[in-house]
């Protein structure tokens, strides 16, 4: 069963192989590992990881932890004020140096989709490899590891209908074959065999992916995955992200009716899926937040791990988010509406 | 003699620039919690009455039907604590 979960899942991402989906809890950990197996081991002084001011914390602070190990130079492409990357930015700070471009697929802050084709072909020209953070985008519209190009995708279960505790790094087996494992334990091993001489034990390790997954595995979460892949299969990821589309043009058509929400990020729905950020006049993200709780509408305030890109970006203190996914509808979305414009009255 | 913990099932420090603190009541207590602190804060405004912005002691803070309360510009859990208690006990 176990197995049988990682073929569908590496086969909803197009991986050509089974063996290039690696069973973590998570996105988070999904990169940490790659971080730590491949950053370790590749990244040294003088050498540049480049990633996004709208990163989510997860694909900033392992590379800001590794670099103090390693001494690697970590440079931040901007955003622009509504959201999107700056491309340009992006791609002329990639040099010689540069080991490895990571960015966000769609931002958790914005629903912006950013084009990582693009910026994995950069990254290739210059010798570096691209790491795709799928968190977002995974759960929302067709993701093919291949036609990107990427060389690591992450991404986690509990975001696309399935359990928490389960997510998946993607990586090309002939990367996967050269990294170092991440932990160590059973199952990653092929051979800890005791030297008399030595008094030590010489060890061998497994075959990717079971090299980088030490211990007893997470077989509920990755079974209760293939279920959630099963479900979006026959949904189909197109009318996922259509479905999506619908629902966010509708909201934002609809919130432009309340006088004090202002939206943050650009609107065009070409670049976007089911994220709406935006503030209210005259009241914290937490207040907006907990205000809609009361009326059994559940939204996020705050900095959604993605402080960079609130205080630097949107010189915002906190927003609160709006979000879209498969179950949700536009009776609702009237529904929230309704809500919002009664804070008018506070 | 009742304390904090009868009534208060969690304090939540929110993740923004703001600060704010969200004080969450015990599920069976937030009635009386509410009842209470409609007692002793001053309303300053309602909402369909099930939100309501209250003054205490020069603090403004919002009191929700579903048992929530969301404080600004406290200083520290001691402060927190003093004004609950007052509020509460
Ligand atoms: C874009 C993005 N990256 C990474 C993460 C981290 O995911 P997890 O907490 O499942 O590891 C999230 C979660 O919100 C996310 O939205």
């Amino acid at each position: 069963m176990f197995e049988k979960s990682r073929e569908k899942v590496a086969h909803f991402i197009n991986a050509r192989n089974s063996s290039e989906a690696i069973f973590v809890r998570g996105t988070t950990e999904a990169i940490n590992l790659v971080a730590y197996s491949w950053g370790l081991n590749n990244l040294g002084a003088g050498d540049e990881v480049l990633v996004s001011l709208m990163e989510h914390h997860s694909n900033i602070v392992p590379w800001e932890i590794t670099s103090k190990i390693k001494g690697f130079t970590i440079k931040y492409a901007n955003v622009n004020s509504d959201g999107t990357l700056d491309y340009d930015d992006f791609e002329s700070k990639f040099s010689s140096k540069t080991k490895i471009a990571c960015l966000s697929h769609v931002s958790n802050v914005t629903g912006i989709i950013n084009d990582v084709k693009r910026i994995a072909k950069a990254a290739h020209d210059y010798g570096a490899l691209m790491l795709v953070d799928g968190a977002q985008s995974v759960p929302h519209l067709k993701v093919d590891v291949q036609d990107l190009d990427a060389d690591f995708l992450a991404f986690s279960g509990h975001k696309m209908l399935g359990p928490t505790g389960i997510g998946v790094l993607y990586g090309k087996k002939d990367l996967l074959d050269k990294m170092s494992p991440f932990q160590g334990g059973g199952e990653m091993i092929k051979e800890v065999e005791f030297a008399q001489e030595s008094g030590r034990c010489g060890i061998s390790w497994n075959e990717p992916p079971w090299k980088f997954e030490a211990g007893t595995p997470n077989i509920c979460g990755a079974v209760g995955l293939m279920e959630a892949v099963k479900y979006l299969e026959a949904i189909g990821m197109d009318d996922v992200l259509s479905h999506e589309k619908e629902l966010t043009n509708y909201a934002l058509e609809r919130m432009k009716e309340c006088s004090k929400v202002t939206l943050h990020g650009s609107s065009d729905l070409s670049i976007k899926c089911g994220i709406i950020p935006f503030s209210v006049q005259g009241l914290s993200s937490h207040d907006v937040a907990l205000l809609c709780d009361n009326y059994g509408i559940m939204i996020r305030s705050g900095f959604h791990c993605a402080q960079p890109l609130h205080q630097q970006v949107f010189k915002l203190q906190s927003s609160a988010r709006a979000s879209f996914y498969i179950y949700n509808t536009t009776g609702e979305i009237d529904r929230f509406v309704e809500v919002l414009k009664e804070f008018e009255q506070l | 003699m009742a304390t904090l913990e009868d009534y208060v099932a969690r304090v939540e420090g929110t993740c923004g620039a703001e600060k704010d603190v969200i004080v969450v009541f015990k599920y069976e207590k937030k009635d009386e919690a509410i009842a209470n602190i409609m007692k002793r804060a001053k309303m300053k405004n309602s909402i369909a009455g099930i939100i309501f912005e209250l003054t205490f002691q020069d603090l403004s803070f919002r009191l929700y039907t579903s048992g929530k309360a969301i404080f600004r510009s406290i200083k520290d859990r001691e402060e927190l604590n003093r004004i609950l208690a007052s509020l509460l006990l």
